[in-house]
């Protein structure tokens, strides 16, 4: 395409010009970057100066002050635990329900598993505080409120029908030859699932955990919903309610919320391409 | 196209197992029929329970008296539409319908203007693009509760970083952002816009990836400037996904909770009160769970009318 362009006009740039302009781009990205992510700076920049944290914060930390960090540990570390636990337990359950439902609706011919699928993207459009304000009472009745498997089961729903939907698009690419081979060798349907389909579909399954974990990490509102005591409290729902409390700690506040976007940060890092896949791939698809 | 493939090749599969394994071939296909419900079973219960069961449940709270001590005694008698009278009676609900549209529609404008710029400002090839774009992502995945919180300091109106900036360039320099009933609808969009835009960019950036280059190439032979070549070209091949972006910002920014919650609980003055703040407002704080399952329901309905066009967006899409 470069080629065409620069034979077919006159006023074609010479190498030199052209990367200059390729770098200018580059410096423009990195403003937009730098605007993107100010908040971001500006969270961490907070919590290393925690004694400034009721004032005017300078523009860059002088000198590195670990207090906001050392009483965001003692007072959030425990929520963010069990953030981690809640969440882990929510990608189990999520992966565990939706792999061989994806694979069920992407392989079988069963009546009925169009509706299925059509339920699985209507679903995704339920907005989650009604379904709070009805699971409450019957949470209520179950006895699940302030439970970590009420509050799994609860996060879980937040990723299983894009769980769904992700894999079954990625499932529905394995050649049936493949299926048909294992079943021939013998192997019943669950042993085919387990070591045929299941390795095939790694990428889309890491992408759908790795969804459903950040879907259940950033909960707030099933956290704020069906807890009513402190038993299982999520870092999300700890640091709302630090704000409430100590309005004036803002050093901690934000040392919790940089915590807090720890996950966020490493899985960009490691898993940036699903991440990218999952955000076009659950959506586009 | 998944479907075709599907039964193009089924009914050979059919054979080696009825055949080869069971005499009775009806009995084995019932058989294997239910084994293969075992699949999807789990999951059908679990959206039964989790989406199917808080729909149906919320309709009939809406005609039910909850009132605190209902989870302690157990009684919600059935009350008619007086739920529905009062919800609607009161001025709060207008107030909050109409800030919904107000902060729904100004987020998707925001969002879906600046992502597609960035998007199309990303496929011009230069040096770490991709490490850019993807950092750019990082607003998108941090819990939205903490952005609430990050921002709501930047925006403090005495020692808030962004009022101090302003203030360097003598613009102003004390706006009450979060504080004030006429600007804290505007902030809260804004802040709603800035976490919006990785989405938007990234599922636009991918839209664009598919256009044909060819197309340009030609544009460009017949002498097309940049923006003909946008509007003739990369708008109208771009049509799909640019209603599944919009689509789906609608959806997520239709029930915010947490941002709004994080920013300003709703107020000054119940100027950010929204649809979903005030279903939350009157099930979990006033305890009226039969008020605020009307007003889930309206947000249901709304949603309602938009999953149509959704669905409709996306089997033009091919599926």
């Amino acid at each position: 395409m470069a080629t065409t362009t620069v034979t077919q006009t006159p006023t074609a740039q010479r190498p030199a010009t052209r990367a200059k302009r390729r770098w200018g781009a580059t410096v423009v990205g990195v403003l937009i970057l730098g605007v993107m992510l100010f908040p971001l700076y500006w969270m961490l920049n907070t919590a290393l100066q925690p004694e400034a944290g009721l004032l005017e914060v300078s523009p860059i930390p002088h000198g590195v002050d670990m207090s906001g960090f050392t009483s965001a540990i003692r007072e959030q570390g425990g929520h963010l635990l069990t953030s981690l636990a809640v969440a882990f337990g929510a990608v189990t359950i999520c992966l565990a329900i939706a792999a061989p439902a994806a694979y069920g609706l992407a392989q079988f011919r069963l009546r009925g598993t169009r509706t299925i699928v059509f339920g699985t993207l209507i679903t995704q459009m339920v907005p989650g505080i009604v379904i709070a304000n009805a699971l409450y009472s019957a949470y209520v009745d179950l006895g699940l409120v302030n439970s970590y498997f009420g509050l799994m089961l609860a996060d879980a729903s937040l990723g299983i029908p894009f769980a769904i939907v992700l894999m079954r698009s990625f499932m529905v690419a394995i050649p049936r030859e493949v299926i048909e081979a294992a079943e021939v060798d013998g192997a019943g349907r669950l042993r085919t699932f387990v070591q045929v389909v299941l390795p095939m579909s790694r990428n889309s399954l890491i992408t759908a955990g790795l969804f459903s974990f950040l879907y259940a990490w950033s909960d707030f509102m099933f956290a704020l919903t069906l807890n009513t005591t402190d038993d299982v409290k999520p870092v999300t729902l700890g640091i709302y309610q630090y704000i409430g409390a100590h309005v004036g700690d803002w050093g901690s506040v934000m040392a919790a919320s940089v915590l807090s976007a720890i996950p966020a940060a490493v899985l960009l890092v490691l898993a940036q391409k699903y991440i990218a896949a999952g955000i076009t791939g659950g959506s586009v698809k | 196209m998944s479907t075709t493939t599907a039964s193009a090749t089924a009914p050979a599969a059919d054979h080696p197992t009825t055949t080869v394994k069971k005499p009775d071939p009806a009995r084995a296909r019932r058989r294997r029929r239910l084994s293969q419900w075992g699949f999807i079973a789990p999951a059908v219960l679990f959206m039964v329970l989790f989406f199917g069961y808080p729909l149906v449940r919320n309709v009939l709270m809406s005609f039910q008296d909850y009132s605190p001590s209902t989870f302690f005694d157990g009684k919600a008698p059935f009350n008619g539409t007086d739920n529905w009278s009062k919800v609607f009676q009161d001025d709060l609900f207008g107030k909050a319908l109409w800030h919904t549209v107000v902060f729904t529609i100004g987020s998707l404008i925001g969002q879906f203007g600046i992502g597609l710029a960035l998007a199309v400002f990303f496929t011009k090839r230069f040096p770490l693009n991709g490490v850019l774009r993807s950092l750019i992502l990082l607003p998108w995945l941090v819990p939205m509760v903490v952005s609430g919180i990050v921002w709501r300091r930047i925006l403090d109106q005495d020692t808030g970083v962004l009022n101090s900036f302003l203030d360097t360039f003598g613009l102003g320099g004390a706006t009450p952002w979060l504080t004030s009933p006429g600007m804290a609808l505007f902030s809260v969009i804004l802040v709603n816009i800035w976490i919006g835009i990785p989405f938007n960019m990234v599922i636009l950036y991918g839209g664009l990836q598919e256009v044909p280059k060819e197309l340009y190439e030609a544009a460009s032979l017949d002498g097309a400037s940049a923006w003909r070549t946008f509007r003739s070209i990369t708008l109208p091949l771009l049509k799909p996904v640019i209603t599944v972006v919009l689509v789906l910002g609608f959806m997520s920014t239709v029930k915010i909770l947490d941002l709004i919650l994080a920013l300003t609980d709703g107020g000054p003055a119940d100027s950010t009160q929204t649809l979903g703040t005030l279903t939350y407002q009157n099930s979990f704080v006033q305890l009226d769970f039969g008020a605020g399952a009307v007003v889930g329901n309206v947000l249901i309905l709304i949603s309602a009318v938009f999953a149509v066009f959704y669905l409709r967006a996306n089997r033009s899409e091919g599926k």
